[in-house]
């Protein structure tokens, strides 16, 4: 258990540019490391990491284990699947439970928004917590592997340009993705038929529209969003044809964009849905890269949090409550 | 070249607490640069002609160190050692007593180090720690068929088993003084500084 | 029968003088062997009357029970609540009202009155048996799917018709059910930060204007429950002007707090209708104050702890609100200048018990009456512990906060249940 003051990653609204930039420089040691004969180092050796997971995301708990084995932490995956957690016991008994097992870190994914902030600040445990996803709300890890990415792709994210497409209502990466870009000096729009656009987007800190065509021209680069084909039977959109057209990714749009732009997508994909065949396999997509610096920015991550006697990032510690 | 003298008590007590005493200049410019053409001969002499040697800076002033030997090892030989840098952060057994701190670059040359003698370079020899943390981070980048230690300032006061094999100067030294290395790449002048901690931060 | 001498006391804060108490009575002159009471300071008013309040029994006593949520009422001002029927079984029979009755009676802390579901099980499909509710021992004349919304609007007007047979009034939860499917909080800005889904005002809205319409076409008598948004209170105050028969409460939460308190997402802060804006808050009191909201209501709602210790999306909705009532008033309308005392009386007993039909209650302090009345004093300040409330449970919104004003004495029927600040043991 460290002793130090703890702090958590909850959230992209709780960096400052400057802790931003310190991950992302970070990170970008660690990416060295993939060349190595050895690609582990003993930084957190000795200390445990769990991996707390409520929804199913392979991709996401794969991508901190091997963050947190690369920097020789114990882990322990906990999943819902298969466990306690799914037979009724509650988020509180989980995490006192990871707090008896003598947790440092918590990586959480939860299906309800708020329940990594939940976890931080309830005053069940004393371990820092990692958002991996908290409903749609937040995925704050997501959101700092897009701008290592954008700036590794772009050269910097000053006065970038980055649109980000499709259901940003229901998108928790949308939602870390906005502010942190915001925060980083990028010039953000969100695009998305009505029906998918936040309530109160007006407050947010990027421009938006509802078509897409003519902010191609002008974008460094493309996110495009999941869409959930449920969402169709709630009436957000009337078919995945109507949305494919005018809000889909393909060859014809992706002609659009200036010479340098880059296509991203946080997967899974649905091809052919928001991105064709053609724009997810083409050499502006960045969707590989995306995976394999997610590692890189989670042990960033994880050693800013962990690894010093006080982490050198993250929202403080609000103390346990009432 | 001045001769190392450490300050009496009086001299503490008469420059006060509050502000330390200044830093004292033990070499300067023209001896850093003496003492590191020593280092580049000796380093020639001791590998015959250095043939398998890679020189690895330690970062921050290490790393210049490191490059400023393969500069003039360069101007005798007519010929650039492989030469990089090796940042130990996450390998210090200190890391959970301070904060997390920013990393440092680790730059390999082409080649690697495997089967390779090489040439640490730090500025500063002082518990022994940042060699030992050094030790620990070549070895997860390969096999060196030896490996040797050049430090511009060796103060004494060694924790571990670790000695350096060239030595720009033998600075004795009490523990609550310190050493200063500045560069010009990065202090705008080359000079070795001693000082003493106020009483304080001596750790006492 | 203790008689009482109160002395000194500011009925309705007006000019100091005595209050004679004698054999449940307000009297002319003191009984001989009358106890003094010192209210030098103190505020006398009419004991104040609840229209919303979940006691829980029968079916969740580990939340709340009668006696319990009654003694809570006690210490809070209240001579008579209004049990709301979403208990399990549900209050949709005569028989389940006359036991909450009967219990509240046993207790003895104040009068339990029972409202009745409008529908069976409130399962907005087909109404209750009305009839025989109002006919029980229980006289049963509020009648409430409270929890949910009667949202079929053919149904609503059938309950609104039928309870004019025996002079009963509908208090409708107002919720479009289809507009806020797993909604959260408030719709605003902040839904969208926080992740969580909104429930949007006019959700709220759309039912309360189709009931009053609803209202002035049957001609019967509809109440909206707890009225939170700022055109909930445009609508109920153009229905007023229209002379529809409608009458309107809302929160003491949903008159002091507002929804940036969700931030943290910790439950205690999650209520339905949901905590709103700033500019919501400002309206309810403005429509408290010009009468066009009629009472305060508590819509006191227990939960055990377990409820509201976790992720706000599995969280019960609620908030206690018995023991703070009066005190979240007095900060918000009384220390504003929006009320005088006359009337807090008016709001939180006079019109309550009218709207309530309880003849007991919200009666003037006058020689003859029933001798329900509540001490205040309102120099007193309080900080909100969760554990000394009376309620068997701790989800108060309120923990931490310095309110104004304290009960130091609650007569019923010149029966002390709190004296000294005390809820006294029977």
């Amino acid at each position: 258990m460290s002793a130090g003051p703890r702090r958590h990653l909850l959230s992209t609204a709780d960096l400052s540019a400057e802790d931003a930039m310190l991950i992302l420089d970070t990170a970008a040691e660690f990416a060295r490391l993939a060349d190595r004969p050895i690609k582990k180092l003993p930084t957190l050796r000795g200390r445990t990491v769990v991996n707390l997971f409520y929804e199913d995301s392979t991709r996401t708990r794969i991508s901190f284990e091997t963050a947190a084995k690369r920097l020789s932490a114990d882990v322990i995956n906990f999943s819902a699947k298969g466990s306690s957690v799914s037979k009724g016991e509650s988020l509180k008994d989980t995490a006192l439970t990871l707090e008896a097992m003598g947790a440092d870190a918590v990586v959480v994914r939860h299906w309800a928004s708020g329940g990594a902030h939940r976890l931080a600040h309830a005053g069940w445990i004393r371990s820092a917590v990692v958002n991996a996803g908290d409903g749609t709300h937040e995925h704050p890890t997501q959101a700092l592997l897009d701008a290592y990415t954008l700036r590794a792709r772009l050269g910097g994210l000053e006065g970038r340009r980055v649109t980000v497409v499709g259901d940003v209502l229901h998108s928790r990466v949308a939602r870390s993705n906005v502010r942190l870009l915001a925060t980083l000096g990028a010039e953000v729009t969100l695009v998305a038929p009505p029906t998918l656009m936040p309530f109160g987007v007006e407050g947010w800190p990027c421009s938006s529209s509802y078509a897409l065509d003519p902010v191609l021209p002008k974008s460094d680069a493309v996110m495009m969003l999941r869409v959930q084909r449920e969402r169709m039977d709630q009436a957000f959109f009337p078919t995945e044809r109507e949305y494919s057209r005018r809000y889909g990714m393909h060859a014809d749009r992706m002609a659009q964009l200036p010479e340098h732009a880059v296509v991203m997508h946080p997967g899974p994909m649905n091809r052919g849905l928001e991105i064709s065949a053609e724009v997810a396999d083409s050499a502006r997509s960045t969707v590989t890269e995306q995976v394999a610096n997610g590692v890189s920015v989670r042990m960033a991550v994880l050693y800013l949090l962990l690894g010093g006697s006080e982490p050198a990032i993250g929202t403080e510690d609000e103390g346990e409550r009432r | 070249m001045t001769d190392v003298t450490v300050p009496t008590a009086a001299e503490n007590a008469a420059s006060g607490l509050r502000a330390p005493a200044p830093m004292r200049a033990v070499l300067d410019a023209a001896a850093v640069q003496r003492a590191l053409t020593r280092i580049a001969h000796e380093i020639l002499e001791r590998t015959q002609g250095a043939d398998d040697a890679v020189l690895l800076g330690i970062p921050t002033r290490g790393a210049h160190l490191a490059a400023r030997l393969a500069r003039q090892i360069a101007e005798v030989e007519g010929r650039t050692l492989p030469h990089g840098t090796l940042d130990v952060t996450m390998y210090r057994d200190d890391l959970r007593l301070r904060p997390a701190r920013t990393l440092g670059h680790t730059e390999i040359p082409d080649g690697g180090v495997d089967g390779k003698l090489v040439v640490l370079v730090d500025d500063v020899l002082f518990s022994g720690r940042t060699i030992r943390a050094a030790l620990d981070a070549l070895a997860d980048l390969g096999r060196p068929r030896a490996v040797q230690l050049a430090v511009l300032v060796d103060r004494g006061h060694r924790e571990l088993p670790i000695r350096a094999d060239y030595v720009g100067k033998n600075l004795p030294t009490a523990q609550r003084e310190t050493v200063q290395v500045r560069l010009a790449e990065i202090d705008r002048e080359d000079a070795v500084l001693l000082g003493t901690k106020p009483e304080r931060e001596a750790g006492r | 029968m203790t008689n009482w001498t109160i002395k000194g006391a500011s009925p309705l804060g007006g000019p100091a003088r005595d209050l004679y108490v004698r054999e449940g009575r307000i009297a002319e002159a003191p009984a001989p062997d009358a106890t003094v009471i010192d209210a030098a300071g103190l505020i006398a008013l009419p004991g104040l009357v609840d229209l919303h309040t979940h006691l829980r029994e029968p079916g969740r006593e580990d939340a709340e029970t009668v006696l319990s949520g009654s003694r809570a009422a006690a210490a809070g001002g209240f001579t008579a609540v209004h049990a709301m029927a979403n208990t399990d079984p549900v209050a949709d029979t005569a028989g389940v009202v006359e036991q909450v009755w009967r219990l509240g009676r046993e207790a003895g802390y104040c009068d339990v009155q029972p409202v009745g579901a409008v529908t069976v099980g409130i399962a907005g499909e087909r109404l209750a048996e009305l009839g025989a509710m109002a006919e029980s021992a229980a006289r049963v004349r509020i009648f409430s799917d409270d929890g949910h919304c009667v949202s079929d609007a053919a149904l609503m007007r059938r309950a609104l018709e039928y309870v004019k047979a025996f002079g009963g009034v509908v208090a409708q939860h107002a919720q479009e059910p289809r507009l806020t499917e797993g909604a959260q909080m408030n719709e605003g800005e902040l839904s969208d930060v926080l992740g969580l889904r909104g429930w949007p005002a006019v959700a709220e809205e759309a039912i309360i204007a189709r009931d009053v319409l609803l209202a002035a076409h049957t001609g019967s008598r509809l109440h909206v429950c707890h009225l939170s948004t700022a055109g909930s209170v445009e609508i109920v105050r153009w229905a007023k002007s229209k002379g529809y028969p409608v009458t309107a409460e809302v929160t003491p939460h949903h008159l002091l707090l507002t929804e940036d308190l969700v931030r943290g997402y910790d439950p205690v802060y999650k209520v339905n209708p949901p905590l709103r804006s700033k500019d919501d808050v400002e309206a309810v009191r403005a429509g408290l104050a010009d009468g066009a909201i009629d009472v305060v209501a508590t819509d006191h709602a227990p939960h055990p702890v377990e409820a509201k210790d976790c992720e706000w999306a599995v969280a019960a909705m609620g908030m206690l609100g018995l023991e703070t009532a009066l005190s979240v008033v007095q900060q918000t309308m009384v220390a504003t200048g929006l009320l005088d005392w006359a009337g807090v009386a008016d709001r939180m007993s006079v019109r309550a018990a009218r709207i309530g039909q309880l003849e007991e209650h919200g009666r003037p302090l006058e020689v003859g009456e029933p001798a329900n009345l509540t001490l205040l004093d309102p120099a007193a300040a309080r900080v909100i512990e969760p554990a000394s409330l009376h309620s068997r449970s701790r989800n108060t919104p309120f923990a931490g906060l310095e309110l104004p004003g304290a009960v130091h004495a609650t007569l019923l029927r010149g029966t002390a249940t709190v004296l000294d600040g005390k809820v006294v043991d029977r």
